[in-house]
Order: structure tokens, then sequence, then C-alpha cells
């Protein structure tokens, strides 16, 4: 790890620390030194994407804290009849491992994108997809079963009325993140395939060439998913 | 990097192996597999820590804290490891790390009004059903 370290930044002649951040952020120059404009702009998204979950996450927080009625028991209502016994939440494990797997396979890929490997590259990218496809089927069964079971966003026939409209809304709004996810993977996997990033051929829409950064910035908003995941996982599905 | 250099002609004057250096340094985040691996197969034992936690049927403030160390765990190490945060510069760091933490005050205001709404809920329509 030092050694990656050595070689990323002691490029760039400038202060560490605190006084990097003052030298950084002082006026008339662009503030993120060795950061490309496609990766800031990247986590400036993923920065106001956080706040949407974020606020998703309050208003569920709120409704649970103001209810008289008791809220149902996630571990009950998302487990499954397996081999004749109820398992507690293994569904949502599942998905969670499911996620948390595509999640190092597009680490990988990012990896062998910056070695220009592109058959691994594009196999893994095409791996994550898959596994984040995987993730939103399971979840579209989850979503039948709990509609079967009769949880609706105005009511459900465990407890407080509000347990479905959080559920539909935080686990639809991320189910959404991922399709988009999965999408865009193929599309930069067919990319990558092609050998697009080596020969700098101009994309469809901007007519910019691509880099094989753009893998990493992909990689930046498919690890994002994973991590809104984990605070849904947390808070909803644990708490 | 075209934009960097044209920035301006002070900057230039100021800093003048700034737009060399920039271009350089901006292009590799080459870490070594075994360091994926190795945070990949982490995410997986605490995953599991955080299942067994319900499995078992922990629950009162062991169960909240334990919840909220292994997701910080995994949420730090997905930051860090897999987005590359950990080899940005704190310039980047504290721009996209901050806000979130901000958000915090948002929720310590959204407890105590939650509150105050079923207590008042509780005052007119009495305990619950």
């Amino acid at each position: 790890m030092a050694e990656t370290t050595l070689t990323h930044t002691s490029q760039l002649d400038r202060p560490p620390g605190w006084r990097g951040i003052a030298a950084d952020w002082a006026s008339d120059q662009r503030a993120f030194k060795n950061v490309s404009w496609g990766k800031a702009m990247m986590w400036i998204f993923l920065l106001s994407d956080t706040f949407i979950f974020g606020c998703f996450l309050l208003s569920y927080m709120t409704a649970r804290i103001s209810t008289r009625v008791p809220w149902p028991n996630p571990s009950e209502v998302f487990a499954l009849r397996i081999g004749g016994s109820e398992i507690p939440l293994i569904l949502i494990a599942i998905m969670t491992f499911v996620l948390i797997s595509s999640s190092g396979t597009m680490a990988m890929a990012v990896n062998f994108g910056y070695r220009r490997d592109r058959r691994k590259t594009a196999i893994l990218m095409l791996l994550t997809a898959a596994l984040g496809a995987t993730f939103v089927g399971m979840q579209a069964f989850e979503w039948t079963k709990l509609i079967t079971e009769g949880v609706r966003p105005w009511g459900n026939p465990w407890g407080a009325a509000q347990f479905g409209s959080c559920f539909f809304m935080i686990t639809g709004f991320h189910g959404t993140h991922v399709t988009i996810g999965v999408i865009f993977l193929i599309i930069v996997a067919r990319k990558v395939w092609r050998g697009d990033f080596d020969v700098g051929r101009p994309g469809f829409f901007t007519s910019r060439r691509g880099r094989y950064e753009n893998v990493e910035i992909m990689g930046l908003y498919w690890h994002f998913v994973d991590l809104v995941w984990v605070f849904i996982f947390a808070f909803f599905y644990l708490w | 990097m075209a934009e960097a250099t044209a920035n301006g002609l002070g900057q230039h004057a100021l800093h003048p192996h700034d737009a060399a250096s920039v271009a350089k340094a901006e292009t590799h985040q080459e870490h070594p597999i075994k360091l994926y691996l190795v945070v990949w197969a982490w995410l997986f034992i605490l995953s599991t820590c955080s299942y067994l936690v319900d499995y078992f049927g922990l629950h009162g403030y062991l169960r909240w804290s334990l919840i909220l160390i292994f997701m910080m765990l995994k949420a730090g190490l997905i930051v860090a490891v897999f987005m590359h945060m950990a080899w940005e510069r704190l310039a980047m760091m504290y721009a996209i790390i901050l806000p979130p933490i901000l958000v915090l005050v948002f929720v310590t205001m959204m407890v105590l009004e939650a509150d105050y709404t079923l207590l008042t809920r509780i005052a007119f329509f009495g305990p619950g059903p």
C-alpha cells in the first residue's frame, strides 16, 4: 500500500495535510488537483445522491419514531421458509452478499482497466452487471411476495401503515439506481471490449474521447449503490 | 490537461510546474489486487456479522450499537479502498465526506420533532391501539 501511495501523490508538488487544503482551495485555480473533471463531477453527483437517500432514511426514521402503532418486525416480515423452517431475513442477507460480490468484481474491473487488459475488464464488468441484475431480480421477488401478502403504501397486516410506503420508496429508489447502473455497466463494458479507450474513439453522445478512467468513474457509481445498500440494510432491515 | 493549462496566466506565473504535475499525477489509481481481495473478504465477514445480529435476536442497545459499528466499518472500507478515497488529497476528502456528516444535525432535529409528534399523538389519541 505504501508504494502505491507514493507513486500516486509524490508526483504532485504540493503541501500535504491542512496546509494542502488551504493551498488547494485558494482562489483562481482548480480545487481538485489530481482528480479529473469527470471523476470530480461523479463524486459531486454521488454527494447529492447521498442527500436524497439521506432524506428518505430520515423520513423513515421520523415516521417510525412518531407512530403510536408498533412497527412490523422486519426479521419476521422478510423471513423465508426454506426446508420446512423459517429463516429470518435470509433473502435480504443473500441480496447483500450478491451486491458486495458485484462491488468486488467491479473493483477488479477498474484494476484491470488501468492495466489495459481489455478482455478481463469487460468480462468482470459484465459479471458485475449480471450480479446487479440478480439483485434486482431478487428485489422483484421480494416485492411480489410482500404485495401478495397485502403490503400496500397505505397499510399492511402487521402494524404501522407507514411501513409499506417507506419500504416501497426506499427499496424502489435503490432498485432504480441498481437498474441504471446495470445498463451503464453494459454500455461501458461494450466500449472496453471494442477497444474504444485504446484508440480514442469519440463517444456517441458527447463525441469526447473516453479513457480507461471511465471504468473507474463507472465503478464509483456502482460502489455507491452498494454503499447505500449498507445503510438501508442496517437501518431498514436490521434496526 | 487542456482545462488546467487554460486556467489563466496568473496561476501559471505563481506555480510554474502546476499544470504539468497535475497532468502527470491525474492518470493512475493502481493498487495490488490482493488489497481488493482482502477488503472483499472483510466485507463478507462484516455482512455475516451484521446478519448474525438479527439471527441470534440480540436486542436493545447491544443490537443497535453492533449494527452501527458493522455498518460504519463496511461503509468505510467501501469508500476508502473500493472508491479510492484513501489515496485522494485532503481537499477532495473533506469536500465529499464532510457534508454527509453534517446531515447528523438534521437527524437530531428530526428525532426531537418526531418525539414531540409522538407525545402529541399519545396526548390526543391515547397510547395506541
